[in-house]
C-alpha cells in the first residue's frame, strides 16, 4: 500500500504565542518547531504500522521552506521512508492542500493521511479540501484505521459516540486521537534520516482564498476570586448573580 | 442569500439555532439546506430563529462528507448563495472543506463572533492562546461557527419546508455500527462541565463527579492522564490533544492546570478550580478557585446546588 502522509509544523505546545509587524505576523523568535503532533503521532505511526503489516511505502509530504527541513527530517528519522517537500509559504489551508492534491494526484497513493488539525490554526481544513481536489472520499476523525486489501475499516468520532465504517481505497483520513502511540525516534533511525529522499517540488499557481489580516491576544483574565471551602452556598451564589451562568 | 447547513439527524440541536441566528445576523435572506428524516414540524420551527424556508433531502443519510457536499454545492448554486454558514462541529469540519474546493470559496473556520466592519471574521488560533482576523478573498464565503459563540435568537415564525432529491450522488462511506452511550450529555454541546483529574485518586470516587454533574445538568469531563490509564473513556478527554470545549462553566476538581489541558477548555466563559494545592498552575486560568480536598468541597458545592435549585423553583 502506497500511503501519503501530510505533515505541518506547528510550534512546540509550551512556545511563548507573541505577534510582531503592528500583530500581522506570527513571532518566530526563540521559537522551536515540531512536528504537528496530529499528524506524527496519529497519522504518520498508524501509517508505519500498516508498511510494516503488510508491506508498501510512506511518503511524507509537507508546504514549506527551506527551513523547514529539520521537521522534514524528524518525521524521516520516526520511520518514513523519503519525503516530498512543496517549495512555498503555506499560504492558507486551501493553497496547502491544492498543493498536496496536485502532488498525490499524479503519484498514485492508495491512503492519503493527515491529523485532525494543526495547533496553531486549529482549522481542520486540509483533509477535506484535499479530498475533494482528488475527488476521493474523505473519513475525518477516525480513531482507528484498519487495512484489508482494498477496503479500509475505521472507526470514527460522531456526536456523542462512536461509528464503524468501510471505505474503498484510494481515500483520505484524517486522524485522531487512538489511532496509534507516539513514536521516539532511535539513533539508528536519525542517522538514516539523513540519507533518505527528500525532494522538492515547485509549486503550482493556487489563488489565495483566505488570508489572516492581524492576530490578538485574548484578553487578560481577571484575578481568580478566592472562595472558603466552607462557603459554598457564596460560590453558588456568585455563578448566579456575578457570572450568570446557572 | 444566505445558506445555512443544519444537521437534524439527532433533533435540532443548539448549533442549529446558532447557525440559523447567524445567517440572519449577516442581515440576508436565509434558507436552510438539511437532510434525513426529522419531521417537517420540528424543520419549520427553524424559521423561528430567522429562516426563510427549510430545503431538505430526504434520501441523503448525512454519513458520507462527499456526498453531503454534492447536496450543500448544488442548493448554494441553484439558489445563488453569497455565504454558507456551518456549524464547527464533526460534519462541519468535514464537509465545509470539501465545499470550499468545490466552489472556490474561501473558508473562515471556527469563527466565533459575526464580520467586523472590514468583512474580516474573528477565529480562535494557537490552541486558543490567540485570536486572528481572516479575510475572506472570494465572491462566495463559507464560515463554520464555533458552538456556542452567540445566542440563539428567535426573530420569526414557522417557515415552509421544500423538499429535493437528486444532487447528492451515491455515499462511498458504508456504515457498519453506530454506538452511542445513552442518556449522557454530548461533551462539545454542554453548557455546564464538570471535569477531574488524577486529584481523585482513583475510578471508583467519580461517583460524587456525576452527583455534582447531575446537580447542575452538566456533562462530565476528565483529564488527560485519567483517560490514558483507563478511569474514564477517551471521548471524556478534554485539552489540546481530545476534545476542545467552550461551555459557559468549567468545573475543574483535582486538575493541575498543564497548559495542554488549558489548551482545551479556555475557551470557557467561567473557570471554577477546585485544588488541594494552592500552586497549582489552573488558578491563574480561573474565575473562581477553591483550595481543598475534593473529597470534602464537591458534596459540599453538590449540597449547595441542589438548595439553589430548589430555592429556584
Amino acid at each position: 500500500m502506497k500511503i501519503l502522509v501530510c505533515i505541518s509544523k506547528s510550534p512546540d505546545t509550551t512556545s511563548k504565542i507573541a505577534f510582531t509587524d503592528g500583530n500581522t505576523k506570527f513571532d518566530e523568535n526563540g521559537v522551536q518547531y515540531i512536528v504537528n503532533p496530529y499528524d506524527e503521532w496519529y497519522a504518520l505511526v498508524r501509517a508505519l504500522e500498516i508498511k510494516e503489516a503488510g508491506g508498501g511505502q510512506v511518503t511524507i509530504i509537507t508546504v514549506g521552506n527551506a527551513a523547514d527541513e529539520a521537521v522534514i527530517r524528524k518525521a524521516l528519522a520516526i520511520g518514513a521512508d523519503e519525503a516530498v517537500r512543496i517549495d512555498a509559504d503555506p499560504k492558507d489551508a486551501h493553497y496547502t492542500a491544492m498543493q498536496i492534491a496536485n502532488y498525490a494526484k499524479s503519484n498514485g497513493f492508495d491512503l492519503v493521511l493527515t491529523g485532525k488539525e494543526t495547533i496553531n490554526y486549529n482549522g481542520s481544513q486540509v483533509g477535506g479540501m484535499i479530498a475533494e481536489a482528488m475527488d476521493l472520499p474523505f473519513v475525518s476523525l477516525a480513531t482507528k484505521l484498519d487495512v484489508n486489501g482494498s477496503t479500509l475499516t475505521l472507526e470514527r468520532e460522531i456526536v456523542g459516540g462512536v461509528q464503524v465504517v468501510e471505505v474503498s481505497t484510494p481515500a483520505v483520513v484524517s486522524c485522531a486521537k487512538g489511532m496509534a502511540e507516539q513514536r521516539i525516534p532511535n539513533m539508528r533511525g536519525i542517522m538514516a534520516a539523513r540519507t533518505k529522499p527528500l525532494q522538492v517540488v515547485a509549486p503550482v499557481a493556487v489563488e489565495e482564498l483566505t488570508s489572516f489580516v492581524s492576530y490578538a491576544m485574548p484578553n487578560a483574565k481577571s484575578a481568580v476570586k478566592m472562595i472558603s471551602p466552607d462557603n459554598m452556598d457564596e460560590l453558588v451564589t456568585l455563578l448566579h448573580n456575578e457570572a450568570k451562568v446557572i | 442569500m444566505v445558506l445555512v447547513y443544519v444537521n437534524s439527524a439527532n433533533g435540532l440541536s443548539k448549533a442549529a439555532f446558532e447557525t440559523v441566528t447567524y445567517g440572519k445576523k449577516l442581515g440576508d435572506q436565509v434558507v436552510v439546506i438539511t437532510n434525513g428524516s426529522a419531521s417537517s414540524d420540528l424543520l419549520s420551527t427553524l424559521g423561528e430563529y430567522g429562516a426563510s424556508k427549510v430545503i431538505v433531502d430526504r434520501s441523503v443519510d448525512g454519513e458520507d462528507a462527499q456526498q453531503l457536499t454534492r447536496l450543500v454545492a448544488s442548493v448554494a448554486q441553484g439558489n445563488g448563495a453569497s455565504t454558507i454558514v456551518f456549524s464547527h462541529d464533526l460534519i462541519g469540519k468535514a464537509v465545509a472543506p470539501r465545499l470550499s474546493v468545490r466552489l472556490n470559496a474561501g473558508l473562515v473556520s471556527g469563527a466565533v463572533a459575526l464580520p467586523e466592519g472590514d468583512g474580516s471574521i474573528k477565529v480562535n488560533v494557537f490552541s486558543g492562546k490567540a485570536m486572528g482576523l481572516v479575510k475572506v478573498n472570494s465572491s462566495t464565503k463559507i464560515i463554520s461557527l464555533l458552538p456556542n459563540s452567540i445566542q440563539p435568537e428567535k426573530s420569526g415564525s414557522a417557515c415552509a419546508i421544500e423538499e429535493t432529491s437528486g444532487n447528492a450522488g451515491s455515499a462511498a462511506i458504508k456504515v457498519i455500527s453506530t454506538k452511542k452511550p445513552e442518556g449522557e450529555i454530548p461533551l462539545p454541546e454542554a453548557e455546564l462541565v464538570v471535569s477531574a483529574g488524577r486529584g481523585l485518586k482513583g475510578p471508583e470516587n467519580w461517583g460524587m463527579i456525576e452527583d455534582l454533574a447531575k446537580s447542575l445538568g452538566a456533562a462530565t469531563a476528565c483529564s488527560r492522564p485519567v483517560a490514558d490509564i483507563g478511569w474514564r473513556p477517551h471521548h471524556e478527554h478534554v485539552g489540546q490533544t481530545g476534545v476542545a470545549i467552550r461551555p459557559n462553566l468549567y468545573i475543574a476538581v483535582g486538575i493541575s492546570g498543564a497548559i495542554q489541558h488549558l489548551a482545551g477548555v479556555n475557551g470557557s466563559k467561567v473557570i471554577v478550580v477546585v485544588n488541594t494545592d494552592a500552586e497549582a498552575p489552573f488558578f491563574k486560568a480561573a474565575d473562581y478557585g477553591i483550595i481543598g480536598d475534593a473529597f470534602e468541597v464537591v458534596p459540599k458545592l453538590t449540597a449547595a446546588i441542589n438548595k439553589f435549585k430548589a430555592s429556584q423553583n
